[in-house]
């Protein structure tokens, strides 16, 4: 199997905690979809942050597409396209000043950047909005704009990180239909996370399910459906990962509310 | 140069785009020009100080810049907020060049709008002693941009959120600017007050502004300009620092 991610014995711990990510080993095979799974709090979003050179490991080694995040981040960079749980797209640009943007911090040539776009902004059906102002858009179309832009440099991966969050089950499916779209024409290695079994069960060819910083069962679908005797993957995850409620910390809807009743009220 | 230019341009694009800002941050120069110009112009004629509209013209063109340029750098605590920060810190450029390039886009505007309220203050009157002081002038109004630009990076580098904004107005903008001499002259103060001015970067920078713009200030042209571009430096440097550790 050719591995583009390689991750061995990777341990993240914060000040004196417990570490959010204790010893984990796994490989992500070239042009596979990948879904990671677990309990709020597992460990998916520190693991997914440390392998897009957001945080250093505490120990551990990773390589991405033959690079060492530590060592030589850009190139890993240059690699993988994202697209993150919370939105971060400028709203006060357009949908084009956005990927545009992009290209430019990505070194994209001009020509290739332009054509890129255009082809891109077809590809997620955006073509006829390309120079409204993102903060008019609905949630669904943000989403669909960030992977387009998470694309825009060619990458050989694709990071979504709960991409489906809060869109409504048309939007999802449409989602979805891209990404596999992708992963067969274009040979991009997908890794996401989510927290709807069926979707991962649906679209990955592998499952990783992280529970309490370390990974607890990993294989296709059909096999942890198998191993756990469970007739869906939501069973199965619970019968991995335990019934109990996770801890979860302030959404970040919660927080960008708090943020603009301050602002409004903050204005000088 | 790619992520300095690139963000540059974003800031510039930004301010050009939402005219309510422009003219909303005109307003409170117009009011202070007006209420304070006009309403202890008087007083300020008895005492023999000569024409105190013209006198806090270059202040209130410094105050302009202060408040905008600090603001400027702590949109980057909006963009760790709204989560824009991210998208930057992935792209395979130096943060030393995602900081450069804010905080000179931040000083343009904040210098844009200190011009803007250079034309303002003559529109109430105020008449420069020479329109060629104005070209150094206007480098100055940059100089005091790109000082309280990186200020302002540094501060939003060190804040989570923007629970302590009404803080640094309040124990940071504020005191620079009420104590920097934009509103009274430093030369007749008690010691004491002379002593915290000298501490201030806007003094010396709402200094060099009165002697191009009035022929008049406390501090010599090469002290005020050798203390800004000092200042400059120490604030890049520690805006770079802090911006490295920032994780998001």
């Amino acid at each position: 199997m050719d591995a583009i991610i390689t991750v061995e014995h990777l341990t993240k711990t914060f000040g004196e905690g417990p570490a959010a990510v204790q010893d984990i080993s796994f490989t992500v095979a070239r042009g596979s979809i990948v879904a990671f799974l677990g309990p709020n709090g597992a460990g998916k979003s520190t693991t997914i942050k440390m392998l897009t050179t957001l945080l250093r490991p505490t120990a551990g080694t990773i390589r991405i597409a033959g690079h060492d995040p530590a060592t030589n981040p850009d190139a890993v960079r240059h690699a993988f396209g994202i697209v993150f749980q919370d939105p971060s797209l400028d709203e006060d640009l357009t949908a084009f000043e956005n990927l545009e943007f992009h290209g430019v911090l990505y070194g994209v040539p001009k020509e290739t950047r332009r054509a890129r776009i255009t082809e891109l902004l077809a590809l997620v059906e955006l073509s006829d909005r390309k120079d409204d102002f993102v903060r008019n858009f609905s949630g669904g179309m943000k989403r669909r704009l960030e992977i387009a832009r998470g694309l825009l440099h060619h990458p050989q991966i694709l990071f979504l990180d709960e991409p489906t969050l809060g869109l409504d089950p048309q939007t999802r499916n449409h989602l979805w239909s891209y990404v596999e779209k992708l992963n067969r024409e274009e040979g991009i290695t997908v890794f996401f996370t989510t927290h709807y079994m069926e979707e991962a069960d649906r679209v990955a060819q592998h499952i990783a399910i992280i529970d309490h910083g370390r990974i607890v069962a990993e294989g296709s679908g059909a096999a942890l459906k198998k191993q756990t005797k469970s007739n869906s993957l939501e069973d199965a995850f619970l019968m991995l990962t335990g019934n109990e409620i996770r801890a979860e910390a302030g959404n970040s809807l919660d927080r960008m509310r708090n943020m603009r009743s301050m602002h409004r009220g903050a204005r000088r | 140069m790619n992520g300095i230019s690139v963000m540059w341009l974003r800031e510039v694009k930004r301010f050009f785009r939402s005219k309510s800002r422009i003219v909303g941050s005109l307003g409170q120069p117009l009011l202070f020009l007006v209420a304070l110009g006009y309403g202890l112009g008087p007083v300020f004629q008895q005492a023999g100080q000569g024409n105190y509209l013209e006198f806090i013209a270059p202040g209130i063109i410094g105050m302009s810049i202060i408040f905008t340029s600090i603001f400027n750098g702590m949109q980057v605590i909006w963009d760790r907020q709204f989560g824009f920060l991210k998208e930057t810190m992935v792209a395979p450029v130096s943060r030393l060049s995602i900081m450069f390039g804010r905080t000179l886009g931040g000083a343009t505007v904040a210098a844009l709008q200190g011009a803007l309220v250079l034309v303002l203050t003559m529109l109430v009157g105020f008449r420069p002693i020479s329109w060629t002081g104005i070209i150094p002038a206007l480098v100055v109004m940059l100089l005091i941009a790109l000082l309280f630009s990186a200020l302002g990076m540094v501060v939003a580098s060190l804040l989570r959120d923007m629970q302590g904004f009404q803080l640094i107005m309040n124990f940071l903008v504020m005191p620079l600017f009420f104590l920097s001499g934009a509103l009274f002259p430093l030369n007749n103060v008690p010691p004491a007050l002379l002593l915290v001015a000298r501490f201030d970067p806007l003094s010396y920078g709402v200094d060099a502004l009165r002697l191009f713009l009035l022929g008049q200030g406390v501090f010599n042209i090469t002290l005020d300009i050798a203390v800004l571009v000092g200042m400059i430096g120490v604030f890049l440097a520690l805006g770079s620092y802090f911006f490295s550790r920032i994780e998001v």
